[in-house]
């Protein structure tokens, strides 16, 4: 039945948070389900919701679909944020790789042991200013376009605003050798459906704090 | 400069190796494997694509091997993140202390046969076709057969539950440009040997 796409995860950033993002920043509304325990996670599987029995899952235009990239590069073929042809595709695509690459540091920062988290924050910001951000912060100079790829908005851009976010929260100047980037955040922040989605009591969810992680541990039985 | 896509890795499988399996699925010749200390990068139609996923996503679009539309794209889409899931799962076995090899292996061969495998036993089983979508070869199917032959070099017998996924894997290897990189003098790569393992440690890790 068509209707609003519904997410099913945990009440919490994790792997959802880009599908969240992706959503909002094309102006979709969309519903939640939370999971909360190991047993509301089993029923999914049992229930053969969950192609590999994992989450992210969402219910979207009669599919249940998992896979985070799949997910998004659904949503972005859907609501034209993913390029005007194959190259653009293929730039965006690229880009987005790489984010990922990042933002998937900064999300198993919270699990690391104590005694590394130190280091795993070193090495994030180290990543950060000496492989990632330098890359767009290039490409934007390059074509002194607003967004990305294209002339045009696009997923990298919602994307790329997301990780800046997440790493500003961990490492306050992490922007400061990067100009385009400065500029480049400060309007993706403008635009109307993200600008919406950075104010309170939207579906953005908060930094992942030691409740998060305890629900997440308890869940997979990783205590 | 030759139309020739140019691939760049080590002269292993390793993240490269989707990639041969898919442009000699697509019939497209490559030349060149230089040795670069680097993830894979292929030079193609003016540019120097970099990370696996966009590169095998921009040779299935070029090639027709990514479905008709959105929907079967989706479906392609998610049946390859499972079966690139369980890629990265066994090719984190080498990187294991020997102490660990055995039971981690046995794990990751559990994993295929009761998470991943029977996902596409069941989606053949349902529409009865050859191809995993849209009635059509797709990157899904290569990418399948390409974990299917991997699999089996750990565990001869893995297939043995699974009669759709016997019958797929003697079609799909088949097709002629398959059959093709599937002979000795193709570009696909031998496993990874023990001898290897160093040289892939110190390059990667």
């Amino acid at each position: 039945m068509a209707g609003k796409p519904k997410l099913y995860y945990f009440d919490g950033r994790g792997k959802m948070e880009s599908i969240r993002w992706l959503l909002a920043a094309a102006g979709v509304e969309f519903e939640e389900k939370f999971v909360e325990t190991k047993e509301q996670l089993e029923k999914l599987v049992k229930d053969g919701d969950l192609l590999f029995h994992q989450l992210p899952m969402v219910e979207i235009d009669g599919m249940k679909m998992v896979q985070t990239r799949a997910i998004l590069s659904y949503i972005a073929g859907k609501y034209n944020l993913y390029g005007k042809d194959l190259k653009e595709r293929a730039l965006i695509d690229m880009y987005v790789e790489g984010i990922t690459d990042l933002m998937q540091m900064v999300m198993m920062l919270p699990f690391s042991p104590a005694e590394a988290k130190a280091k795993n924050l070193a090495s994030i910001e180290e990543k950060a200013t000496k492989r990632y951000f330098p890359v767009f912060e290039k490409v934007l100079k390059q074509h002194g376009q607003d967004f990305l790829v294209g002339n045009r908005f696009s997923w990298a851009d919602v994307q790329l605003l997301e990780v800046i976010l997440a790493v500003e929260e961990k490492i306050p100047a992490v922007l400061s050798g990067f100009p385009q980037l400065q500029a480049f955040k400060t309007k993706m922040s403008n635009v109307p459906t993200i600008k919406k989605f950075l104010q309170p009591g939207s579906a953005r969810k908060p930094p992942p704090d030691d409740n998060y992680v305890a629900t997440v541990m308890s869940i997979f039985n990783l205590n | 400069m030759s139309g020739k896509p140019r691939l760049h890795y080590v002269n292993a499988r390793g993240r490269m190796e989707p990639i041969r399996w898919l442009l000699a699925a697509a019939g497209v010749e490559v030349y060149g494997d230089l040795l670069f200390q680097q993830v894979p990068m292929v030079e193609i139609d003016g540019m120097k694509m970099v990370q696996t996923r966009a590169i095998l996503s921009y040779i299935a679009g070029k090639y027709n091997l990514y479905g008709k539309d959105l929907k079967e794209r989706a479906l392609i889409d998610m049946y390859v993140e499972g079966l690139a899931d369980l890629n990265e799962l066994i090719t984190s076995n080498f990187f294991q202390p020997a102490d660990k090899k055995e039971e981690h292996l046995a794990t990751v061969m559990d994993k295929a046969t009761t998470r991943y495998f029977p996902v596409y036993e069941k989606v053949l089983k349902g529409h009865g076709q050859d191809f995993l979508v849209g009635n059509k070869l797709s990157r899904a199917d290569v990418q399948l057969l390409e974990i299917i032959l991997l699999v089996e070099e750990s565990k001869p017998d893995i297939l043995a539950k699974f009669p759709l996924l016997q019958s797929f894997k003697a079609k799909t290897s088949n097709i002629p440009n398959i059959k093709k990189f599937l002979q000795p003098g193709s570009q696909r790569k031998l496993p990874i040997q023990e001898k290897d393992i160093p040289r892939l440690m110190q390059i990667f890790h």
